[in-house]
């Protein structure tokens, strides 16, 4: 109980200490056992919160602990990075990229040092290079963010289809994904407490960005519903919800899409026209709906053209 | 109090820069055009800054930065004593600002053309139209390259370089309409990749690979053609008219800029 205290006492303390670039603390909640949740929020990245809008944390073993998505910027990752330092004596050993997207690997610098090892999907680096030049100009422009290509670090340890990393006393599955929120995926999971760390796989409340294959999507989702995990993390919404039902809203959507465009694109209508129209009414049902919503259209529409 | 007054201020000089911000935009929206493209692409050729020959159709936030429905509109229709030659697309602050040149012909009925293209930047996109008479008009629109986690280069490379050169038209309806427009679409499967420039980060060079060159024909005689560059999205879409006299086959020829060539027919009946 005493030791539990101290532990809290010194998060606590920790916490308050580690103030980011946007002026709030990072907070983190224990959703199971040793697994630990910062939550994000539901805005577009802008210069108010610098890209801190995913939700990141931390999984701690015996013998280290794994960073799972390091922060929207590298303030948030020294953030995270000081708070996992204040709460154990282990070391970090693994920053595990859920993705290529900035919200999810731009604290990676602050994680740099010997004997840490960034985990990515096998399409990460090709993901993350192609995607560089870009995402620098924007971080500067829409997120008042300086960053270097050194910023930009790529995976050590490579994700081919699955790999296990044993933290001490706790095994986590990585599992690399076919093309579905973007096409260089990876989910966790936490074997001690069928905790099921789904990164952007998982959107809940946060309108579903399709960046990689709608169907891809749904079929992956088909393959992780049947996961008998108690606890699923999603990269945007609650720090951790009930599976498989928290992935019911947003297999809806993505369904919900699919038949919509199809039909679309068999009665030879337009792009633009599918832009405009499609799936308006579950427009109440999600935040962030006008910001990504017809650009899901756009992507899946391209994508779905090609199935016959 | 005192920090409702540091707020206050602190908005004030939001608003004030935001105002500063946009003059500046305003004033510098043309210059890359007047000061370097105009010249390279044009010449010292006088260019019309009106809407009488085309319009152009493009959003004013590209909701997927990697597939902006772009379209353009001809005022008139083809004819062969009055008709567009070429229309010509350019993207301001795109790395390569060039973007498209198509060619009509009085056979083409409408030069109208659809398109989807890739906006690195926020930008202006212009259409240069030249009429057969060798006059140039312009039109010309502005693009927020849109906010969120998306980058102009394409969801999933894989599955477009897997079917590369798989193309198909697609009609409005199932029949054509003898000797009136028809409108066509055609999809050509190709992943149009602007290359790695951060080879250190994926320590794989790959170089752009784009689709450059697309010609069409119906019955062998030309409907449209065009020279294309990377702003073009994976899986160019490309969507125009044609004046068909009676059944016949649609062709495409598509070349990219290593060399690949793929061609296509497809049958068409009234």
């Amino acid at each position: 109980m005493f030791k539990r205290l101290l532990c809290f006492a010194i998060f606590f303390f920790a916490s308050v200490a580690l103030v980011p670039a946007n002026g709030t603390e990072l907070s983190l909640k224990e959703v199971a056992p040793g697994v630990f949740v910062h939550q994000g929020v539901h805005a577009l990245p802008d210069r108010q919160n610098q890209g801190e809008i995913a939700n990141i944390g931390f999984i701690v073993g015996e013998r280290c602990v794994a960073v799972v998505d390091s922060g929207g910027s590298p303030a948030q990752g020294r953030a995270l990075k000081a708070a996992i330092k204040g709460m154990t004596k282990v070391p970090i050993c693994h920053v595990i990229n859920t993705h290529a997207h900035p919200d999810h690997i731009y604290g990676n610098s602050a994680f740099k040092e010997p004997g840490v090892a960034f985990v990515g999907h096998r399409k990460l680096a090709q993901a993350m290079a192609a995607r560089a030049p870009y995402f620098l100009e924007k971080a500067g422009r829409d997120l008042g963010l300086v960053l270097k290509q050194e910023d930009f670090i790529a995976p050590s340890q490579i994700v081919e289809s699955t790999l296990e990393l044993d933290l001490g006393g706790r095994k986590l599955t990585l599992t690399a994904h076919g093309p579905a929120h973007t096409d260089n995926d990876l989910s966790v999971f936490d074997d001690k407490t069928r905790t099921l760390w789904l990164a952007d796989l998982l959107f809940m409340g946060h309108l579903p960005v399709v960046d990689g294959s709608l169907s891809g999507w749904l079929k992956e989702l088909a393959k992780l519903t049947k996961i008998e995990a108690k606890l699923a993390i999603p990269g945007h919404g609650p720090v951790a919800s009930e599976w498989p039902k928290a992935a019911d809203a947003e297999i809806r959507y993505l369904e919900m899409l699919r038949n919509e465009i199809r039909v679309y694109i068999k009665q030879g209508k337009t792009m633009e026209q599918a832009m405009a129209e499609v799936g308006q009414s579950g427009r109440g049902d999600w935040q962030l709906f006008d910001d990504f919503h017809k650009r899901n259209i756009a992507t899946a529409f391209a994508e779905l053209e090609w199935e016959d | 109090m005192k920090t409702k007054i540091y707020i206050k201020s602190f908005c004030l000089l939001l608003v004030g820069l935001m105002f500063v911000n946009m003059a500046l935009a305003a004033g510098e929206e043309d210059a890359v055009w007047n000061n370097a493209l105009k010249q390279k692409h044009f010449g010292d050729r006088a260019i019309d800054e009106s809407a009488a020959t085309i319009e152009l159709t493009a959003p004013y936030r590209a909701e997927d930065p990697a597939l902006v429905p772009i379209s353009i509109t001809a005022k008139t229709p083809q004819t062969p004593g009055n008709y567009i030659k070429t229309i010509t697309l350019i993207i301001d602050n795109n790395p390569e600002p060039f973007a498209a040149a198509f060619h009509f012909t009085p056979e083409s009925g409408k030069a109208d053309i659809a398109t989807r293209l890739r906006f690195n930047a926020y930008t202006n996109i212009r259409a240069i139209a030249e009429t057969n008479d060798g006059k140039l008009s312009m039109v010309k629109a502005f693009v927020k390259a849109s906010g969120g986690c998306s980058a102009p280069i394409g969801a999933d490379l894989e599955a477009a370089m897997a079917r590369m050169g798989k193309m198909k038209f697609k009609l409005e309806g199932d029949k054509i309409v003898p000797n009136q427009p028809n409108q066509i679409q055609l999809l050509v499967s190709h992943p149009s990749i602007s290359g790695m420039q951060m080879d250190q980060i994926s320590r794989q060079i790959k170089p752009a690979h784009f689709v450059n060159q697309v010609k069409v024909s119906f019955n062998g005689k030309p409907v449209i053609s065009a020279e294309t560059d990377i702003a073009l999205s994976t899986d160019p879409n490309f969507r125009f008219y044609f004046v068909p006299d009676k059944a016949g086959e649609l062709k495409a020829e598509v070349k990219d800029n290593l060399g690949k060539e793929f061609s296509y027919t497809q049958a068409v009946s009234p």
